[in-house]
């Protein structure tokens, strides 16, 4: 039902930057765009998002920003327990959000407006600034058809970017599939999310810590005689083969390359410094600022912060998990502020669904459906994408989405990473103007 | 065909942590089903196990803490509880002398996965572990009731906080989709009248259940088609009887034991008849382990070992003992006792093969190769040291490439220890 003929829409600034400087996107740029429908829905967004973004105060600025077109480097931030996208950007205008949320919402007071009847979080003060800047991407009502509820089931929808079966790739791992090269997507902790696993090939993982070989260059060459696959091998076997000679060429790249980009020192004792005590997410980003720094060859990072299913006793525990990523996210940007190649960083802030509109009696919310997905970058073209939900017109207490999460994708794909949507998505989606 | 002893190996690795030569001999000589029989036996005491001195718990008032001193105290002592717990359950499994009891206390902790993360008291995990070490191979049905009951499960998925008017769906989600049923077996009207059936579901003073008949939905309920004034332990029987449970749970055993299966798999089919009669867990484990595919090649190499199936299995072949480092290697691993990283528990193979997995389990290696005793090894003539660490670790035999690999490195006993942990053929299980 994907990759419908729809209308075909020019993006101004991709058609321009392709003409200037062809990069291997170019090709894709030239294919006439198609638009996913999903009922009038999604058409009607398409259309609404251009407007919106005209209209904002910054939109000289977009207009002098020079495209990534396709250069870039892509940050997926996963908040794992599903974050709840109305607290997140909240619209305090509308009647029917606090009508649900008496003590749960927040008074048109203590947001931070940023037009359209929404405002941001309380703890979202960074984000603000980057709004403010018109390098933060909003894009509203973010979601798939037929929501499941399940936090694995939607969570490996979000990952593998195939809303109506399961894959076990993920749409960045079918990208992955194109290539051998494991250092092209690093996850940072002990675990590969789906996200970056590819049919054949897949990201690596990179831990937190010091990340050496134990022993001397001996064990390592004995260590790497192990790893050579051979006929017949069993599947799980050579798995695990493949991971140990991944293992070895990604952290001989990678000590080569922070060995130009030390972490600023420990307070005491081993371990990430730079990052604010407690905050995972943060000294996450902080390994991938110095990586992007280095010039590693890293075109893709996925990094993650859990805790967001948020059953009970949500006023604190979400405002303290979003302070905990806005802190991570401004102390990223700034990070990455002076940097030639942090220009082109594009970051991408999801979760597996939002929360119902009505509270529970326990002062937090059940598992919803649709939400918003924050894009962040020195080159991203602030403003609202797609539509709000209306919330007097939900499907069973739940938000019916506006904007397909797989537009999302296919924008970061072709603007970030140059490559067609349809590598990873298996068909194209319309995508949206924020690069 | 596999062979008798290779095919006892692994029924020991499966149902526990692997077996030392001697204990493969007792086995062969045994032959495999009077093997399996003591396996699924479990009796009540287990010498090993029950030696390890059970953790203590500082008592705690019911009420929260509000001053900021008191806060911290009680974080750094519930972080020792922790470690101290974390440390006393590893040392069971390394110690136990049955260890199938352990390994199904492993697997209940995967299936009904609850974290230290949000129920904060250590000593509510511990009541939990040992309602799994005690329940784990009776009825699926008594082990289910009594976890929705538990004081770690009530805090976990919101259970205790679910009234009337406005019930948290938590745990009756997670009860369908994970503990009992399995996704597409249910609908969102079964999960929200459910929930009803929970309301008023409450933690006492004293972290045991308590019901509070105010906050209880005594109204008519219809879960699965069957409608009836019903409360929380009327749909855990309903659930845990429906059809779908009655492949669920066998397919998720087979998964942990043999290989990944969809409830759909022939296999299945095959054990959920002889389940749905009475939901016996003992039953069911002997089906499992007498089954022909359960000693099928596709089953020798059909699981990756877990990080702390991993851990263990290591320590108690080269006979050491759980310290002070083993709960931060097993976080290096991925998998945290206590903390799994979802209520979905921890996935299956693959997600163990990450280069940081592979990096945390070469560094595991070279220590215990540091901390074993290897006169006997080094006293082998050197092109016997391969064969012998593979009779050490419970490896049926090395692959060619990799029997060359380690010996390249036999005339270094540490090294070729610590290459043979990280070797595919250990790896897998």
């Amino acid at each position: 039902m994907a990759d419908v003929e729809g209308p075909s829409e020019a993006r101004p600034t991709a058609a321009a930057a392709s003409a200037a400087e062809p990069a291997p996107s170019a090709g894709i740029h030239a294919i006439t765009r198609r638009q996913f429908l999903s009922g009038g829905v999604a058409a009607s967004v398409a259309g609404a998002a251009g407007l919106v973004v005209a209209r904002h105060p910054w939109a000289a600025a977009h207009a002098r920003r020079a495209s990534i077109d396709g250069r870039g480097t892509l940050v997926m931030v996963t908040l794992y327990g599903g974050n709840d996208g109305l607290n997140t950007v909240i619209p305090f205008e509308d009647g029917h959000y606090l009508g649900g949320r008496a003590q749960l919402g927040y008074q048109p007071n203590e947001v931070l407006a940023i037009g359209d009847g929404l405002g941001l979080h309380p703890s979202l003060k960074g984000m603000k600034q980057l709004w403010g800047r018109g390098q933060l991407a909003i894009v509203r009502g973010v979601g798939y058809p037929n929501p499941s509820r399940s936090h694995f089931r939607s969570m490996d929808i979000w990952q593998s970017g195939v809303p109506d079966h399961d894959v076990p790739s993920g749409w960045l791992g079918r990208w992955l599939d194109t290539g051998t090269d494991p250092l092209r997507a690093l996850s940072i902790g002990p675990n590969l999310p789906r996200l970056l696993a590819g049919e054949r090939a897949s990201g690596a993982a990179v831990p937190l810590g010091a990340f050496r070989l134990p022993g001397g260059p001996s064990l390592s060459a004995s260590f790497a005689d192990l790893q050579r696959p051979f006929p017949g091998e069993p599947a799980l076997e050579a798995r695990v083969a493949q991971s140990g000679a991944d293992l070895l060429r990604v952290q001989s790249a990678l000590a080569e390359a922070l060995s130009h980009q030390p972490a600023p020192a420990p307070a005491g004792g081993a371990g990430p410094a730079a990052a604010p005590a407690g905050n995972p997410l943060a000294a996450q980003l902080d390994l991938v600022a110095r990586s992007i720094k280095s010039g590693l060859a890293t075109r893709a990072y996925a990094v993650s912060l859990g805790g967001f299913d948020t059953h009970a006793n949500e006023k604190q525990v979400h405002s303290e998990l979003l302070g905990q990523l806005d802190a991570a996210l401004t102390g990223f940007a700034s990070a990455l502020a002076g940097d030639r190649r942090g220009q082109d960083v594009v970051t991408v802030v999801y979760s597996e669904f939002g929360r119902r509109v009505a509270a529970n009696a326990s002062g937090g919310t059940d598992h919803g459906t649709a939400a918003p997905v924050l894009v962040a970058g020195p080159r991203v073209r602030g403003g609202f994408y797609g539509a709000e939900p209306n919330l007097a017109d939900l499907d069973q207490g739940d938000i019916r989405f506006t904007t397909d999460f797989r537009s999302v994708y296919a924008t970061v794909l072709e603007g970030v990473l140059g490559v067609d949507s349809k590598v990873g998505l298996g068909a194209r989606f319309a995508p949206l103007g924020f690069l | 065909m596999v062979e008798a002893r290779d095919r006892i190996a692994h029924l020991y690795r499966r149902a526990g942590f692997g077996a030392g030569p001697e204990e493969l001999d007792r086995g062969v000589a045994r032959g495999y089903e009077a093997t399996v029989d003591a396996l699924v036996a479990i009796p009540d005491r287990d010498a090993g196990a029950d030696a390890v001195a059970p953790p203590s718990f500082a008592s705690e008032s019911a009420g929260a803490v509000r001053d900021p001193a008191q806060q911290r105290a009680q974080r750094q002592q519930r972080q020792e509880e922790l470690r101290s717990l974390q440390q006393w359950w590893l040392s069971r499994m390394v110690a136990s002398t049955n260890p199938l009891r352990e390994k199904l206390t492993l697997l209940w902790h995967g299936h009904f996965a609850t974290s230290i993360d949000k129920v904060k008291r250590p000593q509510l995990m511990y009541g939990q572990n040992q309602l799994f070490r005690a329940l784990g191979s009776g009825s699926f049905e008594s082990l289910t009731g009594a976890v929705a009951e538990d004081a770690a499960m009530l805090i976990w998925l919101d259970s205790n906080t679910n009234k009337v008017g406005h019930p948290n769906e938590n745990f009756a989600r997670e009860l369908m989709e994970l503990f009992t049923l399995g996704l597409g077996n249910y609908t969102e009207d079964d999960v929200k009248e459910a929930a009803r059936c929970f309301t008023g579901w409450g933690l006492s003073p004293t972290a045991t259940l308590a019901l509070r008949p105010a906050q209880h939905d005594d109204g008519m309920k219809t879960v699965l088609g069957a409608t009836g004034r019903f409360g929380g332990q009327d749909v855990v029987h309903l659930l845990t009887h429906s059809p779908a449970s009655s492949r669920w749970i066998p397919a998720r055993l087979w998964s942990h034991l043999a290989y990944p299966v969809e409830p759909g798999d022939p296999v299945i089919s095959e054990l959920a008849p002889a389940y749905a009669a009475d939901l016996d867990l003992r039953r069911l484990l002997r089906a499992i382990f007498l089954h022909p595919q359960f000693s099928s090649d596709r089953a020798l190499t059909g699981l990756v070992k877990q990080p702390v199936e991993y851990v263990v299995g290591a320590l108690r072949a080269l006979g050491l003992g759980v310290d002070a480092r083993t709960p931060v290697v097993l976080q290096e691993l991925g998998q945290v006792p206590f903390a799994p990283p979802s209520v979905g528990g921890w996935p299956q193979n693959s997600y163990w093969l990450s280069t940081a997995a592979s990096l945390a389990r070469l560094r595991l290696a070279t220590a215990l190769a540091g901390r074993a005793d290897l006169h006997a090894l080094a006293a082998l003539p050197a092109e016997g040291r391969p064969d012998a660490v593979a009779r050490t670790l419970s490896v049926a035999r090395w692959s060619g490439p990799t029997a060359a690999a380690l010996g390249r490195v036999a005339g270094d006993p540490p090294a070729l220890l610590a290459l043979a942990l990280t070797a595919p053929e250990y790896v897998v299980n």
